[in-house]
């Protein structure tokens, strides 16, 4: 078994140079009554790294997930884990941990005998137990006198940072998470996506998390990898995957986009209606049709003083505020909606047909 | 009190209280009055019925008296109380662990197998039992039809006292204790796996306690029924023990000593309530489900 494991990490010579990856996975699919959940996922997880996966519900990543923490095992492929093959490994024998989206916090149990479970599992002395613990409440910020409080009466927030320090508290080298921030509002969820990126930090351990959300995956995460329908479609910085998104699914999945279907003709791009397009240079996109992305914001109102490279008329039938920027929806003529959004000081003065505009080199052009 | 008038002037009732009158007065009716009754005879005069008109302790010196063998009685029904519920929680874990984690699709037809024997009186149940094991009976027959010399004698002995017991109370202790191990989240056992716990820790530590509602109630409203119990005794154990509530309903039947049947009930009312409070007060539900 484990020489199947070994193959894959230590074929490629590149592996000698790069970090070893903690997580490798290779091709790992995983079939519920015929209906693939996880359809053939490759990906290297590096020593220390923060991979955020993303995706709308039902894409696969709980699974995903699960698998990686051995809750389920897959129906194909390999999971190995610093070059061991850990597909059938159960749970309770891998070192790793996962942060459940419920919390999975012991209803029964005090603060202190919560975090202390998996110390007890390892029999450690109760005096021992009780030290780690506490340095661990301090870890996570929780008051001492929590230790005794029974845990389902401290708030979402408090729950939260139970649960974090238990998983601590079991010492795993990868620690997962499923959404587990997903019930808090938001000023707690922005303070304590911080204090994750920076427990991720001050520990050095390599961190997994799954989330349906972009702003949580790009606040804390070194790599987002985006997936769909049981597959990673994308996998790169924050950065990459914001400005270069590989197909229209990513565009959209990361915050509002307008879209504009083109297709191939001579010498270069046309819209539906046959006018031309002006794109970037150097886009390669297989097939003859195509969508080109443009953000809200790289979208203008067109006016005699200001042109654009590609423009287009319509009427304006929405106005939001979103404090200090305005966003306009705009119909065409085509009856497609389009979103311009501009600072407060360039707010439209003039009647509501508008002609808004872009320039090629802010647009992105995808397949499909 | 006397002021039943809605229209009459004086003390409002709060909506809550009014909107629970028709309960209240079930339950003082229904429940409050006949218990009431039953303490008010054990304290007539033995076999009459001057019942509220009397007092006399006789009754209860007369139960007390060493002469009488009637602490036998209670002996027995609370022994086989006590044998059938600590029977019953070892028979019922599995299964009931089984219906909500083993049986998948089939774990409503196995429920409906249970439940299928409750829609058959107990008696004409119990009746069926005596002709599975009585001397050429079902069992018996069978054996020597096979060639073997016969069945066990088994009927009209304690041991069947208490076998009988086990299955007609085996559905009350079933049912909460599925209801109980249902409570579990999965999540849970899905964590302590994950925290390094194996199976053993998992069910000690996990399974166990936060299915103890379920399991409590289903072993007190067993512990309370098989108290009770009287036809498996007279059915299958044949007179062989005599359980409390025989003595009881003699009493109240051929004696025609009211009074006397009153306080042998309202002792057993006493054993057994104090017992099943006592239980619940040392088991605190709250904590266990983590209200507190």
């Amino acid at each position: 078994m484990s020489s199947v494991a070994a193959s894959p990490v230590s074929d490629s010579p590149a592996s000698l140079k790069t970090p070893r990856p903690v997580l490798q996975l290779v091709d790992v699919r995983k079939v519920f009554d015929g209906f693939a959940a996880v359809d053939g996922i490759s990906l290297d997880i590096e020593e220390g790294e923060f991979v955020t996966i993303v995706g709308p519900s039902g894409s696969g990543k709980t699974t995903l997930l699960r698998m990686l923490a051995g809750l389920e095992s897959p129906s194909d492929g390999y999971i190995t884990l610093r070059g061991e093959l850990i597909n059938d490994v159960p749970s309770n024998r891998r070192p790793t941990c996962l942060v459940f989206q419920s919390l999975a916090l012991f209803p029964h149990m005090t603060v202190g005998d919560n975090i202390e479970f998996p110390l007890r599992v390892r029999k450690m002395a109760p005096e021992e137990r009780r030290k780690r613990a506490l340095e661990l409440m301090a870890k996570v910020r929780l008051p001492e006198d929590y230790y005794s409080k029974n845990v389902m009466l401290c708030s979402g927030g408090e729950k939260q940072r139970v649960a974090l320090a238990r998983a601590f508290a079991y010492d795993p080298d990868v620690l997962f998470f499923d959404e587990p921030l997903s019930a808090l509002d938001y000023k707690l969820k922005k303070l304590l996506e911080k204090e994750l990126k920076d427990l991720h930090r001050e520990s050095g351990k390599t961190f997994v998390y799954i989330t349906h959300s972009l702003e949580e995956a790009m606040v804390m995460s070194d790599r987002i990898g985006v997936m769909r329908a049981g597959k990673v479609v994308q996998i790169g910085t924050p950065e990459q995957i914001y400005s270069t998104p590989a197909d229209r699914f990513v565009a959209e999945f990361f915050g509002e986009v307008n879209i504009v279907p083109i297709r191939r003709a001579e010498g270069g791009w046309v819209r539906k209606d046959g006018k031309p397009v002006a794109v970037a240079p150097g886009v390669s996109v297989d097939g003859d049709e195509a969508s080109v992305v443009i953000r809200p914001e790289y979208m203008r109102f067109v006016t005699d003083g200001a042109g654009a490279e590609n423009t287009l008329s319509g009427s304006i039938f929405n106005e939001y505020s979103l404090g200090s920027r305005l966003q306009y929806q705009v119909r065409s003529r085509t009856g497609r909606t389009f979103l311009v959004e501009v600072p407060r000081a360039a707010a439209w003065k003039g009647d509501g047909e508008v002609t808004i505009g872009w320039d090629a080199v802010n647009a992105i052009v995808v397949g499909g | 009190m006397a002021d039943t008038s809605l229209s009459a002037p004086g003390p409002k009732l709060s909506p809550g209280l009014r909107a629970s009158l028709p309960v209240l007065f079930l339950l003082i009716a229904g429940f409050l009055a006949p218990l009431l009754t039953v303490a008010a005879y054990a304290f007539a005069t033995p076999k009459s019925f001057d019942v509220f008109r009397s007092f006399t302790l006789e009754n209860l010196s007369a139960i007390f008296d060493p002469n009488n063998t009637v602490w036998t009685s209670f002996v027995w029904s609370l022994a086989l109380a006590f044998a059938c519920v600590a029977i019953l929680l070892v028979i019922c874990y599995p299964i009931a662990f089984g219906l909500n984690k083993v049986f998948g699709k089939w774990s409503g037809f196995v429920s409906v197998l249970f439940v299928f024997p409750l829609f058959v009186s107990e008696n004409v149940r119990l009746y069926g039992w005596v002709l599975f094991f009585i001397k050429n009976g079902v069992l018996d027959g069978a054996l020597k039809w096979f060639g073997f010399s016969g069945g066990p004698e088994l009927l009209y002995t304690p041991g069947i006292t208490l076998f009988g017991m086990i299955y007609v109370y085996l559905p009350f202790m079933l049912f909460p204790m599925t209801l109980g191990i249902a409570m579990i989240p999965r999540d849970l056992v899905d964590a302590a796996s994950d925290l390094g716990a194996g199976r053993l820790m998992i069910w000690r530590e996990i399974e166990l306690p936060l299915a103890m509602p379920g399991i409590l109630i289903g072993a007190l409203l067993t512990f309370v029924l098989a108290a009770g119990a009287v036809a498996e005794a007279k059915i299958l154990g044949g007179q062989s023990v005599i359980t409390i509530t025989q003595d009881i309903e003699v009493a109240f039947t051929y004696a025609q000593n009211w009074p006397m049947g009153s306080a042998l009930a309202l002792i057993l009312v006493l054993i057994v309530s104090g017992l099943a409070l006592s239980a619940m007060a040392r088991l605190d539900l709250d904590k266990i489900l983590g209200k507190r």
